[in-house]
């Protein structure tokens, strides 16, 4: 990954279906922009380019490993080139719900070689943060199965003839994928929150690493509006 | 040229395949924009066909899967040279795992118009690095031939203003701004590409045919080239004329 030289920041989170990661990123993001901070969002698998054919690939169940990969990492490259890359040069704090270390994990858990997928996503810039949220398998699939009617055939592995049973095989392959995250969080630095605390828990300990980590650079180097009677990054503390 | 058998994946074997079942053979035209390579491959077909091979087909943005969307993302003026790398490298997958391989599963002769070297070339004509879209593009099948129709810049321009008579966007390369208009563009892209093309050369094995010939010494030249490769020969027409120097008469051209 390409180490980021510009103003703005990259925070990522990260985690397995049902680990919660979508709203502790939502509540972040909502939190820098009450800050005053330029914040963008960008959610995994939303290219306006590609969208269209991923739909076309997931309907018609079309996909193999390689070119489920390969389209995921096109949508990253579009998400990246035309919305990421300039507006972290802009100086704008962008927040992803997921990063290349989905693929990293979901794409080697569907068998597709680590070197690959790895050298597919080098392109990528690398994250200032990244969350991830570990959850035991079994809390995610009860949060998973508890809130939708039904999985979707590729979230399940379907492809991968794991099981003939959606439940069983989401079970298996969410498995695999845990299994992934877990073996690079040390290797790519992961932030890790403990996904079974109270979600008011988490967001405390998410905006504290914030302030620890980026606090200096966020005071001078990150777009925000003027605001009136403030001197700087609020603390945590401070905002809760 | 030298047949590898069995076909061999560059550097990333596709999970699931066994490349010993491959019986076909995998012909690939490689070449610059308006070179000539579809009227080549055309002509191919027809020729193979009635010497008894079946032959498949192929060439980019032609997947089930991407060739829709790629068009699509072609129309607008937001296509980043990573993003229409991948896009094209997930319309040749798509291709090569549920049609090329399935084919020459199938003992197909396999005629592809431009394969991984053309996506390869247009990234390293972008600025993008060599050893990742290598890599990225290390699952295709070393093709049993990759016959390179080389030509300079000077005649892709005369082509394309005597035959399409207007340069395309893409064709240009018109998403670098590379020069003021679409002809300056054009030379400086197309001489990129083509340098692209000229650094894999040796590396991948190409065959070079000289591309500013008349197309009918191209097609002599590569009948001469396919008709050297290992096929299986089918008694009757096809082996009656065997030996003989092959013609370009009876192509229903």
């Amino acid at each position: 990954m390409l180490p980021n030289r510009y103003k703005g920041k990259l925070i990522v989170v990260e985690g397995i279906d049902g680990s919660g990661k979508s709203t502790q990123i939502t509540l972040l993001s909502h939190w820098l922009r009450a800050q005053g901070y330029a914040v963008a969002f960008s959610e995994w698998n939303s290219s306006p380019l590609v969208r269209q054919t991923t739909r076309r690939g997931k309907k018609k169940a079309m996909f193999t490993p390689t070119t489920f990969s390969l389209i995921h990492a096109t949508d990253f490259a579009d998400r990246m080139e035309s919305y990421i890359l300039p507006l972290v040069k802009a100086g704008a704090v962008v927040c992803a719900d997921r990063y290349a270390y989905t693929a990293f994990a979901r794409d080697v858990a569907r068998g597709a070689s680590r070197n690959w997928v790895r050298n597919l996503y080098s392109f990528a810039l690398r994250p200032s943060l990244t969350f991830y949220f570990r959850v035991p398998l079994d809390v995610a699939i009860g949060r998973i199965l508890g809130g939708r009617d039904a999985i979707k055939y590729y979230e399940a592995g379907m492809d991968l003839g794991l099981s003939r049973n959606v439940e069983e095989s989401f079970r298996i392959f969410q498995g695999r994928i845990l299994d992934e995250y877990e073996a690079m969080a040390g290797e790519m630095g992961f932030h890790m929150i403990d996904a079974t605390l109270s979600i008011e828990e988490q967001q405390r300990r998410m905006r504290q690493i914030v302030v620890d980590a980026l606090g200096e650079v966020l005071r001078t180097g990150v777009l925000r509006t003027a605001q009136k009677g403030s001197d700087g990054i609020a603390t945590a503390a401070a905002v809760l | 040229m030298e047949s590898r058998q069995p076909l061999q994946f560059y550097s990333e074997p596709l999970p699931g395949v066994d490349t010993s079942e491959l019986h076909g053979k995998l012909i690939v035209i490689e070449g610059p924009d308006a070179v000539g390579r579809s009227t080549q491959v055309r002509q191919l077909k027809q020729w193979l066909e009635q010497e008894g091979h079946a032959v498949l087909d192929t060439g980019m943005a032609r997947s089930a899967l991407a060739g829709k969307g790629i068009q699509e993302a072609k129309k607008g003026n937001t296509l980043g040279p990573i993003t229409m790398t991948l896009f094209y490298t997930t319309d040749f997958a798509d291709r090569l795992e549920n049609e090329i391989i399935p084919a020459l599963r199938a003992g197909f002769v396999v005629l592809i118009d431009r394969y991984i070297f053309s996506i390869m070339a247009r990234a390293i004509a972008r600025g993008e690095d060599r050893k990742w879209i290598e890599q990225v593009a290390g699952f295709a099948l070393a093709p049993h031939a990759v016959y390179y129709l080389r030509a300079r810049v000077k005649d892709l321009v005369s082509r394309v203003v005597l035959g399409r008579g207007a340069f395309d966007y893409w064709e240009s390369g018109m998403d670098l701004r590379f020069g003021d208009d679409k002809f300056q563009s054009f030379v400086r892209y197309q001489r990129r590409l083509i340098q692209a093309l000229d650094s894999m050369a040796s590396a991948y094995n190409f065959t070079i045919v000289d591309a500013t010939q008349p197309a009918e010494a191209i097609f002599r030249e590569l009948q001469r080239h396919v008709s050297a490769l290992p096929f299986e020969k089918v008694d009757g027409a096809g082996a009656r004329r065997r030996g003989k120097r092959p013609t370009v008469r009876g192509t229903g051209e």
